[in-house]
C-alpha cells in the first residue's frame, strides 16, 4: 500500500448528502477481475451524459456540463469536500479504488458509513471526519476562492488551511501506522500467527462443528 | 459488573487478541465468496506468494453475474453472453480450482445467492462469525451470528490469516414489541426501523433486533431484517438464538449432528443479551403501527406508508434532507402529494437476498394466484434465491401460479436488484421491488426502485400501480371476484 505522510491538494466538492457507493462507481463497472482502471468511471452517471459500459474509452463520451468534477477549476483535484454518511451502501472497494484512481488522496467529510471508511485505509486514501459546521466552512470558502487547495499533515492530525489555520482530526493510531508507513497490514496480523493457531486449537475444541467441511 | 449483549458474546467468544493500540484480532468461521469482490483478493494473494490459511473454512458462489433467463443459464459458463461476466464466473472457478475451495458452481444443486445458501444448507450457523466481501452479509446474523460485509482487501486479509483487525462497534437494541397486522412483513417493519433511525442511523453499531413482533417471525423473516441492518448503517445486525432458530437449523445438510449437535445447542442457548446487559443505543417501534411499506426516493429511509402521500420538500426544515428530497422527486418522476398508491409500475422484481426465500415466493403466489399482471407492467421477474428455493418452489406448484399471472420465472441469481446480468430497468421506468437499495441507478441507469414486500410487489403486479395488500385480499375475499 502506497504511504500516506502529508498532502498537498485541490479541493473539489461533492455537495450532497448520502452519497452511496453505487453513485461512486455503478455495478457495470464491478465486472472487472482488477483492482485499477476505475477512474475514468468515477462517477460515472453524473459525470456523463449517457450510459457508460465496462471497457469503453471514456475519452469521447459527452460531458454532463453541471457537474463539478468537469468544471475547469477543479481539474487536478485530489482532496474531495463532502457531506454526511459519504460512501454508504455497498461494499464494494472499487469506490476508494475509483476515488483513488482519479487521483484522489483524501476525503473530508461530517461522517463516513462504515465499510467505505475502513476501505479507505486500505487503499492509501485517507478520509476524514470533521464537524458538520467546519464542513459547511470549508464548502463556503471552496466556492469563494477558485485554486482552494488544503494540506493534509497525517502525522500532526491537521488540515491546514489556506490562511495557515489549522484544524485538528482525529484518526485510529493503527490505521494512522499502516498509512505513514505504507504498511501491509496482512503481514503485521501474520506476526501474530502464534496466537492465532492458539485460539484455533482452543476452538475447536470448544466448539469442533465449527471447523466442519462444507461438501 | 452489567450483563453482556449478544455482540459482547459473540466479540468475545471469537477474539483472539487485544492489541494495545486498541485494536482486536477477530478470528473468522466462515468465509463466504462469489465471483464480484474475490478475484482482485486471489490476485492479492497469488503476487505475495500467501496461501488460504484455513480453506475449508471458505465457500463459494456465483451468483451476481449469472444470467436468470433459462436458456442463457442452460450453458452454463461459457454460455454467459456478457463477456465481462463470463471472465469474472470464470475467473471465480479457476480460483476455486486452483486454491482447492468448494464451489456450487453455475448449475449446481447447491448454487444460489450467497446469502441464501449459507442459512439454507447450514454452511452458516449460530454463534459463528461469517464474512463476505458484500453488505448484504448481515442476514446471516439472524442465526445469532456476527455476520458482517467486508471490501475486498478485508477479503483476501480473512484468506491469509483467518482473521479481521476491528475496533469493537457499540451496541443497539432495535425493539420492535406488539402483533403485526394481517399482510405486515419483516420487510415492512425493517423498512420502518430504516425510516426511523435513517440510513446513517446504525453507522458505527452492531444492532441487535429484539421484541415480542420479532420473535414471533420465521427464520426467514428475522434474515430480511439482519439483511437490511446495513441499509440502516449497521454492518451487523443480529437475532437472539431461540426454539425458532434451533428448529431452522436441525438437520440441515452441514448443520452438527448427534452428540455435537446436542453439544452445540447447549452452547447456541447462551446467546441471547443478558437481562441486564446495557445498550448504548435503544429504538423502540410498535409492530401495531407498522403499516406497509413502499419507498418513493432514492434511498431506503426514503420510504412511506403505503396509505400515505409522497413528501412535500417544503415542509422539510432541514436544508440538507431538503435538497436530498428534491433531488429524489426528481429523480423518480414524482410529485410531492401524489397518492403512493397512484404510483404506476412498469416492472416488478421479486427476488434478491432480502425476499427470495420460499415464504417470500409463497407469499408473493399467494396474492398472484388466478389472478393476471396488468398489460401496463411490461414484465414481472421471479427470481428464486437458490436452486433450493427453486426446487421447492416448483414443489409447490408456486412456479405455475405465477407462469399464468403473466409472471416471468427464473434461475436463481441477484438479477434485477443490482442489474449486474441482464435483467435491469430502462431509464424512466419505475419498479415495485422485493430487493433493498432504491439507489440512484441500481436497477439500470435512470431506472426507479421502489422498495416493498413481496406480496405488496405481487399486488402491484396485478393493479399496475401500488394497491394496500391488505384492502387486495380483503376485496378479494368479499367478492371472491378478480380486481
Amino acid at each position: 500500500m502506497k504511504a500516506f505522510t502529508q498532502h498537498k491538494g485541490l479541493v473539489a466538492p461533492m455537495d450532497r448528502a448520502n452519497v452511496d457507493t453505487d453513485l461512486i462507481i455503478p455495478k457495470q463497472f464491478l465486472k472487472s477481475i482488477k483492482r485499477t482502471g476505475f477512474g475514468p468511471n468515477l462517477f460515472d452517471e453524473l459525470r456523463y451524459l449517457d450510459e457508460g459500459f465496462p471497457g469503453q474509452d471514456c475519452s469521447n463520451r459527452p460531458l454532463n456540463p453541471d457537474f463539478p468534477l468537469n468544471f475547469p477549476r477543479y481539474q487536478g483535484a485530489s482532496v474531495l469536500l463532502a457531506r454526511k454518511n459519504f460512501g454508504c451502501g455497498s461494499s464494494r472497494e472499487h469506490a476508494p479504488w475509483a476515488l483513488d484512481d482519479f487521483g484522489f488522496r483524501a476525503i473530508i467529510a461530517p461522517s463516513f458509513a462504515d465499510i467505505f471508511f475502513n476501505n479507505c485505509f486500505k487503499n492509501g486514501l485517507l478520509p476524514i471526519v470533521l464537524d458538520e459546521d467546519v464542513v459547511a466552512q470549508l464548502f463556503e470558502e471552496m466556492y469563494a476562492q477558485e485554486g482552494y487547495e488544503l494540506t493534509i499533515d497525517l502525522e500532526k492530525q491537521q488540515v491546514i488551511k489556506p490562511n495557515g489555520e489549522a484544524i485538528a482530526f482525529e484518526v485510529d493510531a493503527f490505521r494512522k501506522h499502516c498509512l505513514l508507513n505504507g504498511l501491509d497490514d496482512i503481514g503485521l496480523t501474520l506476526e501474530d500467527a502464534d496466537d492465532i493457531r492458539t485460539y484455533e486449537a482452543k476452538r475447536r475444541e470448544q466448539a469442533p462443528w465449527l471447523f466442519d467441511a462444507v461438501k | 459488573m452489567a450483563g453482556q449483549t449478544l455482540y459482547d458474546k459473540l466479540w468475545q467468544d471469537h477474539l483472539v487478541k487485544s492489541r494495545e493500540d486498541g485494536t482486536a484480532l477477530i478470528y473468522i468461521d466462515r468465509h463466504l465468496i462469489h465471483e464480484v469482490t474475490s478475484p482482485q483478493a486471489f490476485e492479492g494473494l497469488r503476487l505475495a506468494g500467501r496461501q488460504l490459511w484455513r480453506k475449508d473454512s471458505l465457500v463459494a458462489t456465483p451468483d451476481h453475474n449469472v444470467p436468470s433467463e433459462a436458456a442463457e443459464r442452460a450453458g452454463g459458463v461459457a454460455g454467459i453472453r456478457d463477456e465481462v461476466s463470463r471472465i469474472q464466473v470464470q475467473t471465480l472457478d479457476e480460483n476455486c480450482r486452483d486454491f482447492d475451495v468448494v464451489q456450487f458452481g453455475i448449475n449446481e444443486p447447491g448454487q444460489g445467492i450467497v446469502h441464501v445458501i449459507g442459512p439454507e444448507t447450514g454452511a452458516t450457523l449460530p454463534g459463528m462469525t461469517v464474512v463476505c466481501g458484500d453488505s448484504h452479509t448481515s442476514t446471516h446474523g439472524a442465526l445469532g451470528a456476527l455476520a458482517h460485509g467486508i471490501g475486498t482487501s478485508e477479503v483476501e486479509h480473512v484468506m491469509a490469516t483467518q482473521c479481521l483487525i476491528q475496533k469493537k462497534m457499540k451496541n443497539m437494541l432495535v425493539r420492535v414489541d406488539g402483533e403485526l397486522g394481517p399482510g405486515v412483513t419483516a420487510k415492512d417493519v425493517v423498512l420502518a426501523i430504516i425510516g426511523k433511525i435513517g440510513t446513517a442511523g446504525g453507522t458505527g453499531y452492531a444492532i441487535e433486533f429484539g421484541g415480542s413482533a420479532i420473535r414471533s417471525l420465521s427464520m426467514e423473516g428475522r434474515m430480511t431484517i439482519c439483511n437490511m441492518a446495513i441499509e440502516a448503517g449497521a454492518r451487523a445486525g443480529m437475532v437472539a438464538v431461540d426454539q425458532v432458530t434451533l428448529d431452522y437449523v436441525k438437520d440441515k445438510p452441514y448443520a452438527p449432528k448427534g452428540a455435537q449437535w446436542e453439544k452445540a445447542v447447549a452452547a447456541w442457548n447462551q446467546l441471547h443479551s443478558d437481562d441486564d446487559a446495557v445498550f448504548d443505543a435503544v429504538v423502540e417501534l410498535k409492530a401495531e403501527e407498522i403499516e406497509p411499506q413502499v419507498s418513493w426516493g432514492t434511498s431506503p429511509e426514503m420510504v412511506a406508508p403505503v396509505s400515505a402521500t409522497v413528501p412535500d420538500p417544503a415542509a422539510e426544515a432541514d436544508a440538507t434532507r431538503r435538497t436530498g428530497i428534491e433531488r429524489a422527486l426528481e429523480y423518480m418522476g414524482l410529485e410531492a402529494g401524489q397518492k403512493i398508491t397512484d404510483i404506476k409500475l412498469d416492472r416488478v422484481f421479486i427476488g434478491s437476498c432480502t425476499n427470495s426465500r420460499i415464504e417470500d415466493l409463497r407469499a408473493a403466489a399467494a396474492v398472484a394466484k388466478g389472478r393476471q399482471k396488468a398489460d401496463s407492467v411490461k414484465q414481472v421477474l421471479i427470481v428464486p434465491g437458490s436452486q433450493a428455493v427453486k426446487a421447492q418452489a416448483e414443489k409447490e406448484g408456486l412456479h405455475e401460479i405465477f407462469i399464468d399471472a403473466g409472471f416471468e420465472w427464473r434461475e436463481p441469481s441477484c438479477s434485477m436488484c443490482l442489474a449486474m446480468n441482464a435483467d435491469k430497468l430502462g431509464a424512466g421506468e419505475h419498479c415495485a421491488s422485493t430487493s433493498n437499495r432504491n439507489f440512484e441507478g441500481r436497477q439500470g441507469y435512470g431506472g426507479r426502485t421502489h422498495l416493498v414486500s413481496p406480496s405488496m410487489a405481487a399486488a402491484a403486479a396485478i393493479a399496475g400501480h401500488f394497491v394496500d395488500v391488505r384492502e387486495f385480499t380483503r376485496q378479494e375475499a368479499l367478492s371472491g371476484e378478480e380486481i
